[in-house]
C-alpha cells in the first residue's frame, strides 16, 4: 500500500543530513560537544553552548518524560486538519534536552506531564523517516 | 549607562478604529494613521526624520513604507520581532533621539488579518507566508502540526502542572479584558462574559479554549515619538519614556526552562532604567495573546511570585479599581488583534497617562506611571519581549 504523506517535510541540509540518514536507519541521533561536553538540540553546525566547532553525532538512548504537552483539536494545515486531534509535545531526552514531537500510539487522553515515552519512527518517503514518541513498553 | 530618562517622549497617537477594512491596503491604513497620529501631536511630515515599522506581510517594510510615504527619514529600523516589535521601536527611538540623531520618529503598523483570512494561531506552517520549512529550526519543530496557541497550550498545561493553576483562573483574564471592552466603543466584542463562558467555550488547542485566544481583525495605528524640546511644544502633555528593556527567550539548544519568558529578561531592564518600583505602576498593557500570556507575563514582570500568576489575576484585580488594573481598552482578547498588536499597548497607555478618560469607568484614577509588555512569537518555542515603563509629565 502507497501512502501520501501530506504533512511538511524537512528541508535537509548539510548540518542536519547526518540526522536525517541515521532516522531512515531507525537511530535518533543528537550531538555532544567535545570540548564543554554539552548535548544540544536542534542539530547544528557549531556548539550552541561554547561555540566549539568539535561537535560529534552520538547516539540517543530515545527515551525521555513528556515535559509538557497539548491535545491540539484545531490545525488548518494540510495534513494535520484531517489528524485532529493529536498530541503535540515537548519531550525531555534521558540525556537532558527536550525536542518537540507527537505521542503517538495512545489515546490523548492518557498522555500526563512526566510520562515515560521512546522514540518510534514513521517512514514519509523513502529517504525521509520521522521521530516520534510512544509510551515507553 | 547614559541616564536616558524623559529624553524623549510620546508625543502623538492615534489608533484606525477599523476592525475590518477589505477595501484598503495595509500601507493606506499606516499612511493615514501616521497623518492623525501627528495631527494629534502638531506636527506635520516635514518634522519626522525616524521610521519604525514592523509588518509580517509587506516585504521589506521600512522601505515600502518610506516609498508609500513620499518620504526620506534619515533612521529607518523595521525590527520585526513579532507582537512585541512596537515596544521594542521604541527603545530604539529613545535611543537614536537621546544620541540627538534625530528629533522626531514615528512608529506605525497595520495588519489586514481578518480581511485576509489569516488563521494566525491554527494556521500552522505557512500561516506566515512559508510554504517551504527552513532546514532549522522549522524541519524540527513543523513537522509535529506546531500552532500558535499550541506552543502557548503547551505553557499553560506545564504552569497548571506545576503551580495549581486552573482553566477558571486563566479565564478570570478573559472576563476582566471583555469589561474593560465594554467601555471601549471601539472594540470589537463588548457584551460582558462570565468564567463560565470562557471554560465553556470549544477547546482549541488543550487547556486552552476559544475565549482564552485573543480575536483576529484588520487594523493598525501610529505613534509620534519627539526629543523633548520638540515634545514641550506639542498639542498634549508629554508622555515621558522612563525606562525601556529588550529580550529574546528560546529554547536554548534544548535546555532553557520555557516556564521563564523572556519578560523575566525584560522588566529588570526596563526597571532599573527606569527608577522605579512595581508599586509605582498604576496601570500596565500586558500582551495578551492568550489569558496565559497574561499570567506568564505578570509572574515575569515581577508583580507576583512565579505560580502565583493565577490567584493575581483573580476576583476582578486586573479591572480599572483593582490591585493592577491591565489592558483598559479591552486587550486583544476583545477590542483589537491585528497580527501584532504591541503598538495599541503603547496608544493606551498614552491615553491613560493623558487622563483621556478622565470622568468614565475607564480611567484609572491619578495616572502617573503606567508600564507595557509587548510579547512576539509563542511562549513554548521562541519570542520577544519588549517592556517599557511610561510617565506623565
Amino acid at each position: 500500500m502507497t501512502t501520501v504523506w501530506n504533512k511538511p517535510l524537512p528541508s535537509i541540509v548539510g548540518e542536519t543530513k547526518p540526522f536525517w540518514d541515521s532516522c531512515r536507519r531507525g537511530q535518533l541521533m543528537i550531538q555532544q560537544c567535545d570540548d564543554c561536553g554539552e548535548y544540544q538540540w536542534y542539530p547544528r553546525g557549531i556548539c550552541a553552548n561554547c561555540w566549539s566547532e568539535n561537535i560529534r553525532w552520538v547516539q540517543s538512548g530515545g527515551r525521555g518524560t513528556v515535559w509538557t504537552y497539548t491535545v491540539t483539536y484545531q490545525n488548518r494545515t494540510t495534513g494535520f486538519a484531517d489528524m485532529v486531534p493529536y498530541v503535540l509535545a515537548l519531550v525531555e531526552l534521558e540525556e537532558g534536552v527536550r525536542m518537540f514531537t507527537n505521542i503517538v500510539d495512545c489515546n490523548p487522553r492518557e498522555v500526563a506531564i512526566g510520562m515515560p515515552v521512546e522514540v518510534t519512527f514513521q517512514t514519509a518517503t523513502p529517504q525521509i523517516s520521522i521521530p516520534y514518541f510512544k509510551p515507553a513498553g | 549607562m547614559v541616564d536616558l530618562r524623559r529624553a524623549a517622549a510620546i508625543v502623538g497617537i492615534h489608533e484606525h478604529v477599523t476592525r475590518y477594512a477589505p477595501d484598503k491596503s495595509e500601507l493606506q491604513i499606516q499612511g493615514e494613521s501616521v497623518i492623525k497620529a501627528l495631527a494629534d501631536a502638531g506636527l506635520s511630515k516635514a518634522d519626522v526624520d525616524g521610521l519604525f515599522t514592523a509588518s509580517s506581510s509587506v516585504r521589506n517594510s521600512g522601505m515600502n513604507l518610506a516609498d508609500y510615504l513620499n518620504m526620506y527619514p534619515r533612521y529607518v529600523d523595521n525590527t520585526t520581532v513579532g507582537g512585541g516589535s512596537f515596544e521594542f521601536h521604541l527603545s530604539h527611538a529613545l535611543t537614536a533621539i537621546a544620541a540627538g540623531r534625530i528629533k522626531v520618529a514615528v512608529i506605525t503598523y497595520s495588519s489586514l488579518a481578518r480581511s485576509g483570512g489569516v488563521s494566525v494561531g491554527t494556521g500552522g506552517v505557512g500561516r506566515f507566508g512559508h510554504p517551504v520549512l527552513d532546514p532549522s529550526p522549522d524541519s524540527f519543530e513543523e513537522l509535529y502540526g506546531l500552532t500558535t496557541v499550541g506552543l502557548y497550550a503547551m505553557i499553560a498545561r506545564r504552569h497548571m502542572h506545576l503551580y495549581g493553576t486552573t482553566a477558571e483562573q486563566l479565564a478570570e483574564v478573559s472576563v476582566a479584558m471583555r469589561h474593560h471592552a465594554s467601555m471601549n466603543p471601539e472594540a470589537l466584542f463588548r457584551d460582558p462574559i462570565t468564567v463560565a463562558d470562557v471554560v465553556g467555550s470549544r477547546v482549541i488547542s488543550d487547556p486552552l479554549h476559544l475565549m482564552d485566544c485573543c480575536i483576529i481583525t484588520d487594523g493598525g495605528g501610529a505613534v509620534v515619538v519627539a526629543a523633548p524640546e520638540v515634545a514641550r511644544n506639542c498639542r498634549h502633555t508629554p508622555v515621558w519614556v522612563l525606562g525601556a528593556g529588550e529580550a529574546i527567550a528560546h529554547q536554548g539548544a534544548g535546555k532553557r526552562d520555557l516556564m521563564y519568558i523572556a519578560a523575566h529578561q525584560s522588566a529588570p531592564r526596563a526597571f532599573e532604567m527606569a527608577g522605579v518600583t512595581h508599586a509605582d505602576i498604576d496601570m500596565a498593557m500586558v500582551y495578551d495573546s492568550f489569558t496565559i500570556t497574561v499570567v506568564e507575563t505578570l509572574e515575569d514582570l515581577g508583580f507576583c511570585e512565579k505560580g502565583e500568576g493565577g490567584q493575581f489575576v483573580s476576583g476582578g484585580r486586573l479591572q480599572v479599581g483593582g490591585a493592577l488594573p491591565i489592558n483598559t481598552d479591552g486587550g486583544g482578547l476583545s477590542s483589537n488583534h491585528p497580527g501584532m498588536r504591541g503598538i495599541f499597548l503603547l496608544l493606551e497607555a498614552t491615553r491613560q497617562l493623558r487622563h483621556q478618560f478622565a470622568g468614565t469607568g475607564r480611567q484609572v484614577e491619578d495616572c502617573q506611571i503606567a508600564l507595557a509588555h509587548g510579547t512576539g512569537g509563542a511562549l513554548g518555542s521562541r519570542h520577544s519581549g519588549g517592556t517599557v515603563i511610561l510617565a506623565r509629565d
